[in-house]
């Protein structure tokens, strides 16, 4: 259960803001509210997660505190979002995880690398371990083919269910208002939405930042995080297939599609997430959430540090380093996968359903 | 950084809308500008903060703008409110300027939408800031400080010295220190006095105790009387305001257009005796919205309560306090601390004088009432639909037109003669009753003060630099 008070306090945030209605042109949130005359759970849930942080209902209300009516949008809905997280953990004792998910995703990374470093020196021979190793097949000289693709796998099966596990329960939980279908059409807007972060947008303005000033940036290293991951992700989706169904081993040529998908989504993957760093350490904390700072930043980290290795691992993979690169890289991956439905990356399953319902609210509306 | 010992050439005080066009316009003419606002930034703003649209005249519809509302229809929409208490040149003047405001505005920086929903009837004729007031002002003070303008917050503007009528030096309480500021011209734009409740009982007697102003408390209306005690021309008198129904419930100062109750229309207005007192559907809302406050203001203890049944929430904007709610009238009666034998015979008195008729919220539906003392000569419906709901109202005083006297350069005009003052201007609504000597067009607020703003702050621009 969100905090009862989370719940409260964004009820009668909304009561106010239905009343005022002066940022309606910012972002979905607000026409979304006023299609609503009351607000349940299900409701505030729907409009937290709907919610981009683009902070311009906070430097533009002027209720802010130190008003009476102390309204700060985005920090209230940061906070519900946070314990939604949470919310719809699977499986569900998990949930305290999210509480302390800096902790969780470090202890991730220790775990994927300390394992991956005892599969590799338990099993082998130091003089593979820093030997060199070249042409096919070289990465399973050092950490043996089966070693590597069930473990991984296997948490990667078990995050992607947990995650759909979290959808379904998030879904379950926002009503969607009687009337309202869902179609093509809106599922697609969802995706228009995701693709573009339209809702980031300020409707051209940008959103604040660092303070009540409008800048680009934040939606720029956004689009540098998401499509550089979506980028590995599909570097990783093409090897499987080269290995599975044409049998290439890796590793592949410097020209090879999983090598180029692979490096400009990695440098994508370098950028964004320092650039999320920075302009975090700068931004004005007022209208931002304290409980997703933890999650954030170790969101980021991992992401940047999974890049990194990568890329490093490809620059040097014709070197003696090579072994304990992969080690590392892999346990970095690892500790990505086995954290990903306890971490900041709900927020991509949630946010996607979000706009997907907000789509086929609009256009049910009409 | 301000710095209260230079000499700047152009002093503006407030940091409101007026003002700050002033400021930029001054600045952009090559003057070395300070402005002196007596709130903390983070109150800034004034009541421009508050405000949403500004109305200008345009031949054909655009973004933001559905519609063409020429300088004509503006000009007799101003007359007919104020039913000529107006100066016709500076109307005019301001009116046919209108043009440019909104060109103007995104130069600095100013950006516009759609109009708000909810807000029909002001779609052709307004265009609606982006974010609303405070968007906007935050928008010129982007503008302002890049440009050099020099903004101290904090900083109280508490008497005017001038030698011969001229401007010499402001006393400027900062920092809890008493300054002298000297500057070759000034600029008033600090706002009217609606935020003096003591000012407000000379013109309205005790009751304005119990008056809720919906703006800025900083605006007391100092220079105001610091002006007129200098002997500048008054204009417009000081019982001529803006005032609407609001939540009784809202804050004293600041409550914002968030407090506003629309449903006076559709409802029973009674007071706190529980009787009616006033036709409560003699018109559409926006055209009766400002006369509410006014009569709300002349009820005993200045209240009056909305009465309504389940049939009409729905029907008008979501109220930011809750209606009471209860499943009988002396039920309700109780809750809003009313006589319930009372407010249950003015129901049913009521009631028993409603004509049948089709209802139609969206139009003068001619739906009545016949014997009542007063009718209710459109949407009147039984109230009989339990539950049944009730909202408290007091006066919100949204600003005050009593104003100093100024030319078409903004000029602030001294003594019977007349004079204009040779480096002193006024803009914004501390000269707003130049115009509105009475009544209201809703958006003429912000106009005022940026074609003035924009006058005053060119003149005393080149005053000072020549
Ligand atoms: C809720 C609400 C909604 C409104 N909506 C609209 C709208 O949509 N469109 C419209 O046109 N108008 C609207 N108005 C009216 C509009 O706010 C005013 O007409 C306009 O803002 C006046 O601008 P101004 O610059 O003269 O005064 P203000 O914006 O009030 O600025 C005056 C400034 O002077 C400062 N000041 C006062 N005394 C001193 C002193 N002694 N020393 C230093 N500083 C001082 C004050 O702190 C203040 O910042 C609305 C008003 C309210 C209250
Ligand atoms: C459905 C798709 C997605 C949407 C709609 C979305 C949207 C957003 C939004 C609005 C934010 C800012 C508010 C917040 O912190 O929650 C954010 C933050 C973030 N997103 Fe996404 N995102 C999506 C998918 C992804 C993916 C796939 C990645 C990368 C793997 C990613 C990485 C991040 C990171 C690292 C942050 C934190 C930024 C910070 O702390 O400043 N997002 N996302
Ligand atoms: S955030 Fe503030 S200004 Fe924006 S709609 Fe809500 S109350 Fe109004
Ligand atoms: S912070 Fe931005 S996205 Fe969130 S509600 Fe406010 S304007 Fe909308």
């Amino acid at each position: 259960m969100p905090l009862v008070d989370t719940i409260k306090e964004a009820e009668r945030l909304m009561t106010i803001c239905n009343a005022c209605r002066y940022c309606e042109g910012f972002c979905a949130v607000f026409p979304a509210m006023e299609r609503r005359k009351t607000f349940g759970e299900g409701d505030l849930t729907y409009l937290a997660n709907l919610c981009h942080g683009c902070q311009g209902c906070y430097y533009a209300c002027q209720y802010a505190p130190p008003h009476e009516f102390e309204v700060n949008v985005p920090q209230t809905l940061a906070t519900l979002r946070a314990e939604t997280y949470a919310d719809f953990v699977w499986p569900g004792f998990l949930g305290a995880l999210f509480r302390k998910n800096g902790v969780v995703v470090s202890l991730g990374m220790a775990l994927g690398l300390g394992f991956l470093l005892l599969l590799l020196f338990g099993m082998q021979d130091m003089s593979i371990i820093f030997g060199s190793h070249t042409g096919e097949g070289a990465f399973y000289r050092v950490i043996p083919y089966a070693a590597m693709v069930w473990p991984f796998g296997l948490v990667f099966a078990f995050a992607v269910f947990s995650m759909i596990m979290g959808g379904v329960s998030y879904w379950r939980s926002t009503a969607v208002p009687s009337g309202v279908r869902l179609s093509i059409g809106a599922i697609l807007g969802g995706v228009w939405d995701v693709l573009t972060l339209k809702n980031l947008g300020g409707a051209g303005g940008g959103c604040n930042y660092p303070d009540e000033s409008f800048s680009g940036m934040r939606r720029l290293f956004h689009h540098f995080t998401f499509y550089g991951f979506m980028l590995c992700f599909a570097a990783t989706s093409v090897a499987t297939i080269y290995d599975h169904w044409f049998g290439w081993i890796a590793p592949y040529s410097f020209t090879s599609l999983p090598v180029l998908l692979g490096t400009v989504g990695g440098i994508g993957l370098l950028i964004g997430p320092a650039g999320l760093m920075k302009l975090k350490i700068d931004a004005d904390p007022a209208p931002r959430a304290r409980e997703l700072v933890g999650m954030d930043v170790a969101f980021l980290m991992l992401l940047f540090l999974v890049s990194f290795t990568g890329l490093a691992l490809m620059v040097l993979r014709e070197t003696s380093a090579m072994g304990t690169l992969l080690a590392v890289h892999l346990g970095f991956v690892l500790a990505l996968f086995a954290t990903l439905p306890y971490g900041k990356m709900v927020h991509g399953v949630y946010r996607f359903l979000a706009l997907v319902q907000d789509a086929a609210e609009q256009k049910s509306h009409h | 950084m301000a710095d209260l010992t230079q000499n700047y050439d152009v002093l503006v005080i407030g940091a409101g809308n007026a003002a700050l066009c002033a400021a930029i316009t001054a600045r952009l003419e090559g003057a070395r500008v300070l402005v002196l606002e007596a709130a903390p930034s983070h109150s800034r703003g004034g009541n421009s903060r508050h405000t949403r649209n500004i109305r200008y005249a345009h031949n054909e519809a655009t973004d933001y703008v559905t519609g063409p509302y020429p300088v004509g229809e503006y000009i007799e929409d101003l007359m007919r409110v104020t039913a000529g208490k107006t100066n016709e040149t500076l109307a005019g003047m301001v009116l046919e300027q209108s043009e440019q405001v909104v060109d103007w505005m995104q130069d600095q920086g100013v950006r516009f939408q759609k109009p708000l929903s909810g807000t029909i009837g002001l779609g052709r004729t307004n265009a609606f800031f982006f974010g609303g007031g405070k968007a906007m002002m935050n928008s010129y003070y982007a503008r302002a400080e890049n440009l050099g303008v020099e903004i101290l917050y904090e900083a109280e503007v508490t008497g005017l010295t001038l030698n011969d009528g001229r401007f010499a030096y402001a006393q400027v309480l900062h920092g809890g220190q008493m300054h002298d500021v000297s500057a070759r011209s000034l600029v008033v734009a600090s706002g009217g006095f609606e935020a003096n409740i003591e000012w407000l009982k000379e013109a309205w007697g005790e009751g304005a105790e119990n008056f809720l102003i919906r703006g800025t408390p900083f605006n007391k209306g100092a220079l105001l009387r610091v002006l007129l005690d200098h002997g500048a021309q008054p204009v417009s008198e000081a019982d001529q305001c803006h005032a609407v129904p609001i939540d009784a419930r809202s804050p004293k100062f600041d409550g914002g257009i968030a407090t506003r109750v629309d449903c006076v229309i559709y409802s029973i207005m009674v007071n706190k005796h529980a009787k009616r007192f006033y036709d409560e559907g003699e018109d559409i809302w926006p055209k009766r919205y400002a006369i509410w406050g006014r009569l709300v203001g002349q009820q005993p203890d200045q209240i009056a309560y909305a009465v309504i049944d389940s049939k009409i929430p729905g029907l008008f904007m979501p109220t930011v306090f809750p209606a009471f709610e209860a499943n009988t009238i002396p039920e309700l009666a109780e809750k809003l601390e009313l006589d319930a034998d009372a407010l249950e015979k003015t129901v049913t008195d009521y009631n028993a004088i409603v004509e049948p008729g089709d209802f139609d919220p969206t139009r003068l539906d001619g739906c009545h009432t016949k014997g009542a003392s007063p009718e209710k000569t459109n949407w009147a419906q039984k109230i009989d639909t339990p539950p049944f709901y009730g909202y408290p109202l007091r006066p919100g005083i949204t600003f005050t037109y009593l104003g100093v006297e100024v030319d078409e350069k903004a000029r602030v005009l001294f003594g019977r003669e007349r004079k204009p003052a040779s480096n002193i201007y006024a803009a914004g609504e501390v000269m707003a009753g130049n115009i509105l000597g009475q009544g209201y067009v809703g958006g003429l607020g912000l106009l005022i003060g940026n074609v003035f703003g924009r006058i005053a702050g060119q003149e005393a621009a080149r005053r000072a630099t020549s």
